[in-house]
């Protein structure tokens, strides 16, 4: 016992204070929102495009875009261009309630997700209990969402949690591509959810089908499927990428309180 | 070792295609077996359509002599099962039996692995016509789930969506009141189609493929891949890339595997070591992220090398982001070592025997547990590792604790490894140029992945591109295993025997 308690001591307390504070330092080289500057692109060039794996970054008459919910945040387009017309910048804030606003392109401002209705809000701003289902993940996604509930983000106090059974549940979490070989099991938990209930989307692979985006053996990720009300894009998210994410649903964070998004 | 008939070859040492021997089928049978009898493992079985018949390949390896040993032959539509006398081939003969259409006459257990249509239409294992739907974890007519038949005898069933945040697969457990009887395990929900992708490259694509095959192996099997394509063309990375490489293997094991004693601690109900190695696994996977941005460490390795260099100041930041990791990890799991009553729960929990792990070809961690001391890094070193060597973790017990005890050494031994390379990081570029693949050849690449031997096998066509690729997760070997540790066990011990074994799904589902 006396060994417990002096380890207890030692490791001390180790849980961030976010959102009440500012969030903890990233990594140096993280990769966050992207941000795309056009003027820079010369005459018919389309290195980004050719380099993109999974095909998030297009050219055409209105101009260069890419799509967060199939952007990989692999690096491959910065590497390419031969301009600088395309960075990653730290902003770890993502989560999009409508797949449109996933698009970033030249010169607009990313808008973080709106929070729910007000009746929504009333039913699920306070507490968010999420049955998670993964359909075809990799096992990083998943286990990103398992670190929310450790000491360091200690997402119960803050009212969320995951729960075993999609009767207690006010939501469902879904990663993967949706593999055939889950659909039914995908849709069959979803019904079993309560209503009313939400539906939020972790991840590229869960948004699009990411990098098995076309495989016959996936669906291209959720949509289609089911009524998506949270997109949370990264390959996986980083997960403060999913806390505000999951935070800005239940309108927990004040848009105003927040500093500005990253602009070129 | 009775390879007479193969041809020998070291890992990631292309040889000509054409220098595979090709036998009869009985020739190739039975120098299998024997192979395999006389100490050699069966690392690949694969088939692959040439000329309308489906060739069956087998890598096999020699630990002792640190070599490998390749062949080949064809098959008709059936043919006789290797694994009555060879039961590490168990799996892989499912697995060609569900691609191919061709049956292993006298399998013991001939099911689908993956639930996918035959990728020869017209061949079914199973007989099943092309437009008969393949439902998952829905066993083809005369195949089902193990029964045990008894009045006081129950079924179990559990799954795909379980309690938790955690991917799919289906158990069927047959018990007699608290006592498991035995355990059959359903996969094949997180099927994506990853290997018959990649038979389309190299590509764009293929290297982020590689990344998702286990995303919580993404080092693993993108060095495996990268050992491949540059074994295939000649390229060789500087040793500071490969330092780079290993740094990242490592923090990926120790990631990992720290983030098992936490489970591990959890499901005894141990909270004090759960939350201090939930915490600390994220102190792993943020050293990784220093790295490369990403904390999967994906981007990083790359053919010719890897993506991000690092320099003295960074190198320093995470030494001094390790170190302290390290007397944490120490701190939590020693808590462990000391409890009695957690203590109590893990030994002689979900034991699997030396003989069995033998037969079966567990590999990595849980056949470490059990007495087998195979290790890829120290049979054959690679990289950084021809350089650097990592003393192998070995437990003779093969239960929980083993399973338990043998992570936290390879932690240890991890750690060390990690804070000697990153104060001595060799001079050198991080990348060099990967030219086109050598036409028509065949390279067996392996890697010492956190759950252990990871083995990709590249062939290539006459114009250099992949005519087939292999992958093959630790977690392909090793889930019988987990079967295996069930039986004579309560029911309720299951999630602890489950996460001593901690295997990949999708890794294995592909």
């Amino acid at each position: 016992m006396i060994s417990i308690i002096k380890e207890r001591l030692r490791q001390g307390r180790r849980t961030i204070s976010y959102p009440d504070a500012p969030a903890p330092a990233l990594p140096d080289r993280f990769l966050g929102l992207p941000v795309l500057d056009d003027s820079k692109c010369s005459d018919g060039c389309t290195a980004c495009v050719d380099a993109c794996p999974s095909d998030s970054v297009a050219r055409d008459a209105s101009g260069l875009s890419l799509d967060m919910g199939r952007c990989l945040f692999c690096n491959d387009c910065v590497e390419d261009c031969p301009a600088g017309a395309i960075t990653f910048t730290q902003d770890y804030r993502l989560a999009a309630r409508s797949r449109a606003d996933l698009v970033v392109r030249s010169g607009t401002v990313y808008e973080p997700a709106r929070q729910l209705d007000d009746k929504i809000k009333r039913l699920f701003g306070r507490s968010l209990k999420l049955r998670q289902v993964s359909a075809g993940g990799d096992n990083s996604a998943e286990s990103d969402l398992n670190v929310l509930g450790t000491v360091v983000f200690d997402m119960g106090r803050l009212g969320i949690q995951f729960v075993a059974s999609p009767r207690h549940a006010d939501g469902i979490v879904i990663t993967g591509p949706v593999s055939q070989n889950m659909k039914e099991a995908l849709l069959r938990t979803y019904e079993a959810t309560t209503s009313p209930k939400l539906v939020i989307v972790v991840g590229t692979d869960a948004i699009s089908g990411g990098i098995f985006r076309d495989h016959p053996e996936v669906n291209n990720g959720a949509e289609g499927l089911l009524p998506i009300d949270l997109y949370i894009p990264g390959n996986p998210p980083h997960p403060l990428t999913i806390l505000d994410g999951f935070l800005r649903l239940m309108g927990r964070l004040e848009a105003a309180s927040l500093p500005a998004v990253h602009t070129p | 070792m009775a390879t007479a008939q193969a041809t020998r070859l070291a890992h990631n040492e292309p040889i000509p295609l054409a220098d595979v021997p090709h036998l009869a089928f009985g020739g190739f049978r039975d120098e299998v077996v024997e192979s395999v009898r006389s100490g050699g493992r069966l690392v690949a079985l694969f088939g692959r359509p040439v000329d309308g018949r489906i060739r069956l390949y087998a890598v096999l390896a020699l630990d002792d002599e640190g070599e490998l040993a390749v062949l080949s032959a064809d098959v008709p539509d059936r043919y006789p099962s290797l694994t009555p006398d060879c039961p590490s081939a168990h799996m892989f003969e499912r697995e060609i039996a569900e691609q191919w259409g061709v049956v292993p006459e006298g399998h013991p257990w001939l099911k689908p692995v993956r639930f996918h249509a035959s990728y020869r239409p017209g061949h079914d294992a199973w007989g099943r016509s092309s437009d008969t739907p393949i439902l998952p974890g829905v066993q083809p007519a005369g195949t089902e789930f193990y029964r045990v038949e008894g009045q006081e005898v129950h079924e179990v069933a559990v799954g795909p969506v379980h309690a938790g945040v955690i991917e799919p697969g289906a158990f069927r457990f047959q018990c007699h009141g608290e006592r498991v009887f035995h355990l059959e395990i359903a996969l094949g929900f997180q099927h994506r189609g990853i290997e018959k992708a990649l038979w389309e490259g190299p590509n764009r694509k293929s290297l982020r493929l590689v990344e998702q095959i286990a995303g919580d192996t993404s080092v693993g099997h993108a060095t495996a891949y990268c050992q491949a394509v540059e074994a295939l063309a000649g390229a060789r990375p500087s040793l500071r890339a490969q330092a780079i490489r290993g740094i990242a293997l490592e923090l990926e094991r120790m990631a990992n595997h720290t983030g098992d004693l936490g489970a591990l601690a959890n499901d005894v109900g141990y909270l004090p070591t759960a939350s201090y190695c939930g915490r600390i696994r994220g102190d792993f996977l943020n050293s990784t992220a220093m790295i490369c941005g990403n904390r999967f460490g994906r981007g990083l390795v790359r053919p010719g090398g890897v993506g991000y260099d690092l320099d003295g100041e960074l190198l320093d930041r995470m030494r001094k982001r390790v170190e302290p990791a390290l007397v944490d990890v120490n701190g939590a799991a020693g808590l462990l070592w000391d409890s009695l009553s957690v203590q109590a729960r893990f030994e002689g929990t979900g034991t699997v025997s030396r003989d069995d792990a033998l037969a079966l070809g567990l590999v990595g961690p849980a056949g470490r547990s059990s007495g087998l001391d195979r290790d890829v890094r120290l049979d054959y070193p690679s990289g950084i590792y021809r350089f650097h060597y990592i003393p192998i973790s070995v437990q003779a017990t093969g239960d929980v604790f083993a399973r338990a005890y043998v992570r936290y050494l390879e932690v240890r031994r991890s750690g060390q490894f990690v804070l000697e390379q990153a104060s001595q990081l060799p001079e050198g570029p991080t990348n060099v140029e990967v030219g086109p693949l050598t036409p028509s050849s065949l390279v067996v690449s392996l890697v010492e992945g956190w759950r252990g031997e990871i083995c990709h096998v590249a062939i290539t066509d006459d114009a250099g591109a992949f005519a087939h690729y292999k992958v093959i997760d630790p977690s392909f070997h090793n889930w019988i295993g987990l079967s295996l540790s069930l039986r004579d066990q309560g029911i309720s011990d299951f999630p602890l025997c489950n996460k001593s074994f901690n295997l990949s799904y999708c890794g294995h589902d592909l």
